[in-house]
């Protein structure tokens, strides 16, 4: 009885590893928490549903810091996912790590799939790739930085609420409209490195790095203290001395602040309208970013924001086999266009955009596509192509302390901005040093 | 202090000693080592390239304003900390030892915050800051004080050292309490009958013989405003506004662990080393001479 | 008291009084907060009476998490947490009683040695030697896990340290009795050592409990797997993981769940509590 039941208990065990043994499984980090993330796992039951040699399974490894952290460490320790979804301003670490990535163009091109730099909007290949044009990460989630209106409010202080402000000039004049209207908060920001200072190059068509800030060599210095950016903080500090600017925080606690109905104006990436829409409080308008009408070439064109999927190094062939397949699976158009209209990021494919707009979203959801417009308003130049500093995780906090020092009245723009650069240029030659 | 009797065997010491002995090795000595290893180095984040570069990360640090100003900036919060920690709970113990009715009851309802783990006393108390939303603020703002921790760094240290001095009165108070509880009361009638007044015999005899408990309350708050409160404040500002609140164990946490800078960070861990160590011979030597009488 | 001032008692009850609201007064406003919808924390300010929100919070948190953040359930953080709380002390303990009672009660050659580099630990907190820590835990394929949780932080000098100033006031004329009695060592520690201990651990659980119950940046850094997270971890990402505005009212839910088995804890054994934190620290 015993032998029989022990036998039986082998024999199962021996039929499940064998199942277990022809599906291979790709193990995805991801930092995509709540409906991202539900909308993520979609993807990967419907890839996994459509074939059965492969089995994606996701993780949610906390924030994006948090992730890259584990994987690093998990690294390290000789272990980790194959698939990691890193933030943008990670990229240029993850580049570095030669010996820890595979080149998505080359595990592409080994797994014979089609694979395209040329199918993804400019402003994407541009960030992701190396100065041949090979894409090294696969672009996943892209947003970029968009300005906000709360019509109500707007219509409360008398002002035109189908005429959201275009300059900084507008801007300014709007917001004084609506702070004599009685309005407590008027403008805030989420992400206050990505939008006045990242996203403000770009616009403006001034770098924020030399050597194509930064895509082209390490040995690149930060230039975000030119006379036209430390104009543009002092102006935002003018503004939050008057009360017409309230700063919110380093990340997106901008957005609820807008989302509630407490300010009447916003920069927040393109994704804050799920939130928004959620909230269900304001009736609001997505616009392009304001700029400054003086400057020449003024508006360029902005730069994506979000995450990309690295294949991680050291791995099996028929997990790299697997893992371009999966590639190849998020790139159809179709996956493209449910992602994006699923969750608000940016279709990233030419193609994918032609669809969604040919099935009709963007008649249903007006300004859904302002952010592609944004993104594509002209031909990328090299000051707006993206930007790659190796540990900008310390560099973006070093840039938002200083910001902070401005906002809060202790450090003039010039001041502050000088330290950035110094601060900034420290890090940058350490990394530079580390990775020689 | 030695024992007379003691037993005899050439293998059993040692076996009993070894579990503790193993851990502290593995994870006290092992680690040590390595962070100070790792403070000669620089590395890239995934450690695939390694040099040794001697002392530059130290020199790195010490040419950083914002490393110096850190220190500013744990020896202000330290010392706001303990100043608050002690002064309230002394205050509160005082009246404790007078009343003798609800005695226990009031123990009991200024003890619990011990409990509250740092990060949860941290998240309270910026929800009751929170600039939008928190009833604080509110009650704040009606009195015309523009109240927004995310970006006035004084506000932003007063909120982090109210947290933490919450969190930590409970633990002073029983200490005070203790201490008052153990001064003869015939001391204090002799005064009484002297006709020294309340206020007098506080300062004169209970302030006086609580010196050895305040100066190691002294030290163990520094030591728990130093590290302890890595909760309090990765629950509320993160070192922000600026650099306002980023105490040094936070910003070694931030460099080695979001920024992936092992040998700024290690150099960051050596230094605080030092800095226990003092602290802990400080503490020690007050030990020592407790312990003689 | 020899002498009668009844405006000085009343003046002490008053601040007493102030004192024990004020330090009340945020665990109020939390369980408040936990009964109460989003849409009610979001109304300023406020309201400060209870709302009827308790029993579908809790549940949520409970069984859910977050619906924004983190979908963890706090109910297997609490477990995670009490396994966290118990293995600490006891360990503690373990380890701690009988390397006291081989430094007390032997001599051998490196005992000294031995001791000091006990005490020395005292000098290296964790948070002092993260990284490294970390890599040793990672190294040794501990991550994720309830070893990798405690272990680190078993070995600490306090209790070594309480329990050998214990052993000292145990009258040597009891370990002569027991020697010309022919015990063992190991017979005198069970026998004798161990149940005059029992006060003295008692109390030393108290606070080991809390302490591990409260490990913060520890579990921070090691748990990656949402089903590792300890009830304080989970708090945390309740509040960066969204993008959406905090969910306030099960974020405080959670936040009462992770005070209420210390504070229950201290409240209950405040005797062994008290005796525990002014014997260990003096």
């Amino acid at each position: 009885m015993k032998i029989k039941i022990l036998a039986v208990a082998l024999l199962s065990v021996g039929l499940t590893s064998t199942n277990a043994q022809a599906q291979t499984e790709i193990q995805w980090w991801h930092s995509m928490g709540g409906a991202l993330g539900e909308k993520l796992n979609v993807l990967a039951d419907k890839f996994n549903a459509g074939q059965k040699d492969y089995k994606v399974v996701t993780t949610y490894k906390g924030s994006y810091p948090e992730s890259m952290t584990a994987a690093i460490a998990a690294f390290r320790a000789g272990s980790g996912p194959n698939l990691l979804q890193v933030f943008e301003v990670g990229t240029a670490t993850m580049m570095a790590a030669k010996g820890a990535i595979v080149p998505v163009a080359q595990v592409m091109a080994d797994a014979k799939e089609p694979f395209d730099p040329k199918a993804y909007l400019p402003t994407v290949t541009g960030y992701y790739s190396d100065l041949k044009g090979n894409m090294l990460s696969f672009p996943f989630n892209s947003s970029t930085v968009m300005f906000y209106i709360n019509k109500d409010a707007f219509k409360k202080a008398g002002l035109d609420p189908n005429k959201a402000p275009k300059t900084w000039k507008e801007v300014l004049a709007d917001a004084e409209k609506l702070k004599a209207a009685g309005q407590q908060c008027v403008y805030t920001t989420s992400w206050p490195s990505w939008t006045h200072i990242e996203n403000f190059s770009a616009w403006h068509n001034v770098p924020i790095g030399t050597k194509q800030n930064g895509m082209g060599g390490l040995d690149t210095v930060f230039s975000i203290n030119s006379p036209l950016h430390v104009r543009h903080i002092g102006m935002l500090s003018d503004m939050a001395k008057k009360g017409l600017f309230t700063y919110a925080g380093r990340t997106n606690q901008g957005d609820a602040k807008f989302s509630s109905g407490e300010c009447a104006m916003f920069t927040g990436s393109a994704g804050a309208q799920a939130g928004i829409k959620k909230a269900g409080k304001v009736d609001w308008s997505i616009n392009f970013i304001p700029y400054h009408d003086d400057v020449k070439g003024a508006p360029q064109n902005s730069i994506i924001g979000g995450a990309s999927l690295w294949v991680m190094g050291g791995k099996k062939p028929a997990e790299y086999k697997g893992v371009a397949k999966f590639l190849a699976f998020l790139s159809r158009p179709e996956i493209q266009m449910e992602w994006h209209t699923g969750t608000g990021y940016v279709p990233i494919t030419l193609a994918s955009y032609e669809l969604t707009r040919r099935s009709g979203f963007y008649d249903k959801n007006p300004g859904a596509d302002m952010p592609v417009k944004q993104l594509t308003n002209k031909a990328p130049t090299a000051n707006s192509k993206g930007l790659r500093f190796g540990n900008f995780v310390q560099g973006r906090t070093v840039i938002e302390e200083e910001l902070e020092e401005v906002f809060s009245g202790k450090k003039d723009a010039k001041t502050a901005l000088d330290d950035a650069v110094k601060r900034g240029n420290e890090i940058l030659r350490q990394f530079e040093a580390a990775n020689k | 202090m030695e024992k007379r009797v003691v037993f005899r065997s050439a293998w059993l010491p040692y076996l009993l000693v070894a579990p503790q002995l193993a851990i502290t090795v593995v994870f006290f000595f092992w680690p040590a080592a390595q962070a100070v290893w790792y403070s000669f180095q620089l590395q890239d984040a995934f450690g695939l390239k390694t040099q040794f570069v001697g002392l530059q990360n130290f020199a790195h640090l010490f040419r950083d304003h914002n490393y110096l100003e850190s220190f500013k900036v744990t020896a202000m919060f330290s010392a706001l900390v303990a100043f608050f920690g002690i002064a309230i709970s002394l205050l509160l113990a005082t009246m404790a030892d007078r009343v003798l009715r609800g005695a226990m009851a009031y123990k009991t309802l200024l003890i619990w915050p011990y409990a509250v783990a740092p990060a949860i006393a941290g998240v309270l108390w910026a929800f009751l800051f929170a600039p939008s939303i928190g009833i604080v603020t509110y009650v704040l703002k009606g009195w015309g004080v523009d109240w927004n921790w995310i970006i006035n760094g004084d506000q932003a240290m007063l909120l982090v050292v109210i947290a933490s001095v919450w969190k930590e009165i409970s633990y002073n108070f029983l200490f005070f309490l203790a201490g008052l509880q153990s001064i003869p009361k015939s001391l204090i009638e002799a005064a009484a009958i002297d006709g020294a007044g309340p206020a007098r015999r506080f300062w004169t005899i209970a302030f006086p013989l609580l010196s050895p408990t305040t100066f190691f309350l002294l030290v163990v708050n520094i030591v728990y405003a130093f590290f302890d409160t890595f909760g309090v404040i990765d629950a509320t500002t993160q070192g922000g506004p600026g650099q306002a609140t980023n105490i040094l164990v936070y910003k070694v946490y931030h460099d080695g662990v979001k920024a992936a800078d092992l040998g700024g960070s290690s150099a960051q861990s050596v230094i605080l080393m030092f800095i226990v160590i003092a602290l802990t011979v400080v503490q020690f030597r007050f030990i020592e001479r407790k312990v003689q009488y | 008291m020899v002498e009668n001032r009844p405006w000085l008692t009343v003046f002490s009850h008053a601040v007493l009084i102030i004192g024990a609201i004020t330090i009340a007064f945020p665990l109020y406003v939390t369980f408040v907060a936990s009964t109460l919808t989003l849409e009610q924390i979001m109304q300023v300010p406020m309201q400060l009476w209870p709302g009827d929100q308790l029993i579908a919070n809790y549940t949520q948190v409970l069984t859910g998490g977050s619906t924004t953040g983190s979908k963890a359930a706090v109910s297997s953080m609490l477990v995670n947490s009490l396994v966290i709380a118990l293995v600490i002390p006891l360990g503690k303990m373990a380890i701690s009683v009988i390397s006291a009672f081989a430094i007390v009660y032997f001599r051998f050659p490196l005992r000294m040695f031995f001791f000091w580099m006990i005490f020395v630990t005292l000098m290296l907190p964790v948070e002092v030697r993260i990284i490294p820590t970390f890599k040793v835990i990672a190294d040794l394929g501990m991550l994720n896990t309830y070893a990798g949780l405690t272990v680190p932080l078993i070995a600490s000098a306090t209790a070594t340290f309480l329990f050998r100033q214990f052993f000292m006031t145990i009258p040597d004329e009891l370990a002569e009795a027991a020697r010309v009695d022919g015990a063992s060592p190991m017979r005198f520690f069970w026998d004798i050592v161990l149940p005059l201990s029992k006060t003295i651990m008692a109390a030393l659980f108290v606070i080991q409990f809390i302490y591990g119950w409260n490990q913060y940046l520890w579990p921070l850094l090691i748990t990656t797997d949402e089903s590792m997270y300890t009830t304080v971890i989970g708090i945390k990402r309740m509040i960066v993981g969204s993008d959406a505005a905090n969910e306030w009212n099960l974020i405080m839910a959670t936040a009462i769940l992770a005070m209420l088995p210390p504070a229950l804890v201290v409240m209950l054994m405040q005797k062994w509590f008290v005796k525990g934190l002014v014997e260990t620290e003096k």
